[in-house]
């Protein structure tokens, strides 16, 4: 596929998320609400590993030097 | 008086000839046949190590010609995903179904009444939820009223809804030269036009559209005797009859040949037609795998060494129900198989040519002329007239006292009104310029035409990359689509472009084969295909249906079951 610009190729991978995921066929409230469940749920994904994984990786961290000296 | 298939003599003058008994010579047929097999390891044991050829190399005597058939397999990734669409569709379904059993949003399809609320439910079976809750969303890709004969092109009624599909409205437009790739017109005999739509009109002045009456009484007119004589010359068979409907046809004519303690073996994707004449024959139905011949073999030994269950007396009949060209898989019957393990285990052969008749074979005489065999080996052909002759009804041929005793003892020879004239003589005139019999060669040459452009269409779509289904020279091309949201946007955006297209998913397919399907007519031109498969590859590229990973070559087939054979070796 060629496409002319930056916003053709947006709607164009948007158009795949709906077939692919089915959503295509359902009324635009329908596709409002799995929208918004789906991109909700990946915020928060991506929310809570932007705040908890640096502490995990500190805790690990710590854990292993802990580990380290006593051993 | 009506006859029901148990009380009926169990053998019909018919079918004296043959009894599936436990018979001395048994053993040395089945051991025949297995050494026959065992010449042929390449053939049956290793079918995934080569494209699968089945070509004169293997059935040397079987196969006068190559028999290429090919089912890609579904790529895992599609598969995962086409699942992962129904659960998101269905899980849709769900809510809404909750939406309308609390009255939240107003339910516009059939449910129960209030006083029936503790009876057993009527609308919550699968197919319900999926008829309420997916179909209706597509809907608009079926039942589309047109308004022109359908012929290569088609004209459409314009309609909308306001209501995502639960109601239409036509717009009073008419979307014109739509290409028509969705209609059984294999030799483009669907005209308003010309000879055959001459004579009819012709005899419907004469003779008017009916006669209200069955053959047996007073509606026999010779036009009836006159179109059974052709027919049975068009097969190369003794005797023929013909009946109103293709559908009744099957379905009152199998009760008809086979009853109680009889044995019908019959192929899992065979025509709902068929399904419905075995069941109503009471006869013990086994089913064998789409076209496996070794499955087949399977239940054909089984049946003779067991006979019929606890008892183990033999079947009184065997008969082994095939189709010449399936309408949704696009493959053909592997015929000379079938007929040779039908003359080993002394079984009935019945072959519904509905979609084959006059779209396969260099004379256009169905698969039984595409092989090259005896249409004497089979013993029932049925067919329609509503394909490839563009006209309506069934037949049934044969030998004559096959025919003659049905005749009299099926119920559509002896109930249904006979047919309409008009209808009569458009077969009659259809039948006739096949045969070459009007004095040209437009028969011929539409045959040819229709055998070139299944070839140029198939090869091409396959280049594309698409998957599709069946043989080779099968006039009915299945192409994947797999995905629920697919088969809307197919039919839609072909429309868009002026080009109607059959969708077909479940409960007509499997729930992940999703397919559409394209119908070759002689009437197509070489611009309208190639016009259709332009768009089918933009459209291909939009929808990125171009699954297939295998470019070009034929790909592999579906694999055969090698286990079926193993318990029956030893
Ligand atoms: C295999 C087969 N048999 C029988 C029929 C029924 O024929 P008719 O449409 O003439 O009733 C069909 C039609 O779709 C068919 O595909």
């Amino acid at each position: 596929m060629n496409f002319k610009n930056f916003t053709e190729y947006l709607a164009w991978l948007y158009y795949q998320y709906l077939l692919i995921t089915g959503i295509y066929v359902l009324e635009p409230w329908e596709k409002s609400i799995f929208n918004s469940i789906l991109f909700s749920a990946i915020a928060m994904v991506i929310y809570t590993s932007y705040v908890f994984v640096p502490i995990h990786l500190c805790l690990t961290l710590q854990l292993s030097v802990m580990m380290q000296n006593y051993l | 008086m009506t006859e029901s298939p148990a009380t009926k003599p169990a053998n019909g003058d018919v079918c004296q000839r043959v009894k599936n008994g436990l018979k001395p010579d048994r053993n040395g047929l089945l051991k025949s046949l297995h050494r026959c097999h065992e010449q042929q390891p390449k053939h049956h044991c290793h079918p995934e190590e080569e494209e699968e050829v089945h070509a004169a190399s293997h059935h040397g005597s079987l196969y006068n010609r190559s028999f290429i058939e090919s089912f890609e397999e579904t790529p895992m990734l599609v598969a995962v995903l086409t699942y992962m669409g129904y659960g998101i569709l269905t899980i849709f379904g769900y809510l809404r179904d909750f939406l309308r059993h609390w009255k939240i949003e107003r339910c516009h399809i059939a449910r129960e009444k209030e006083e029936q609320k503790d009876f057993v439910p009527l609308y919550q079976d699968f197919e319900n939820f999926y008829t309420r809750n997916l179909y209706m969303r597509i809907r608009d890709n079926w039942n589309r009223p047109i308004c022109s004969v359908p012929g290569a092109k088609v004209d459409l009624m314009e309609r909308s809804s306001r209501d995502y599909n639960w109601t239409f409205e036509y717009t009073g437009r008419v979307v014109h030269d739509v290409i028509n790739l969705g209609s059984y017109n294999y030799l483009g005999f669907a005209e308003n036009t010309g000879p055959c739509a001459d004579s009819a009109a012709e005899v419907t002045i004469k003779y008017g559209v009916g006669v209200a009456s069955t053959r047996q009484e007073i509606g026999n007119l010779d036009r009836h005797e006159e179109m059974e004589k052709l027919v049975a010359k068009f097969l190369g068979v003794e005797s023929a009859m013909a009946f109103g409907m293709g559908f009744a046809t099957n379905s009152m004519n199998i009760p008809a040949l086979a009853g109680k303690g009889c044995l019908i073996l019959s192929d899992e994707l065979n025509h709902a037609s068929l399904v419905l004449g075995a069941r109503l024959s009471g006869s013990t139905i086994r089913v064998f795998k789409h076209n496996n011949m070794q499955s087949l073999e399977k239940l054909l030994r089984e049946a003779i060494v067991h006979g019929q269950p606890r008892t183990h007396r033999p079947w009184k009949k065997i008969l082994i129900v095939v189709e010449g060209i399936y309408s949704m898989e696009g493959s053909v019957v592997r015929l000379p198989e079938v007929i040779a393990l039908k003359k080993r285990y002394r079984a009935y052969l019945y072959l519904d040519e509905a979609h084959s008749i006059g779209a396969l074979g260099s004379r256009g005489r169905g698969v039984v002329d595409y092989f090259g065999l005896d249409p004497c080996d089979v013993d029932v052909m049925m067919g329609t007239f509503t394909k490839s002759f563009g006209a309506a009804g069934g037949y049934i041929a044969g030998k004559r006292e096959l025919i003659e005793y049905l005749r009299s003892h099926s119920h559509s020879a002896v109930y249904a009104t006979s047919m309409s004239p008009p209808v009569v003589e458009q077969i009659i005139t259809s039948m006739k310029c096949i045969m070459g019999e009007d004095g040209t060669t437009i028969g011929l040459k539409r045959v040819r035409q229709l055998a070139e452009n299944t070839v140029y269409f198939r090869k091409r779509l396959r280049e594309m990359g698409f998957i599709i289904y069946g043989n080779m020279d099968s006039p009915v091309v299945p192409m994947m689509l797999y995905m629920p949201a697919k088969i809307g946007a197919f039919g839609r955006e072909m429309l868009k472009r002026n080009i109607g297209v059959v969708v077909v998913g479940f409960p007509a397919t499997p729930i992940i084969e999703s397919r559409a399907r394209f119908c070759i007519s002689a009437a197509h031109t070489k611009d309208m295909l190639d016009r259709a498969l332009s768009v089918i590859s933009e459209v291909g590229d939009l929808l990125q249906l171009k699954y297939s990973r295998h470019r070009i070559q034929p790909s592999l087939a579906r694999p055969f079951d090698n286990n079926v054979y193993e318990d029956i070796d030893d």
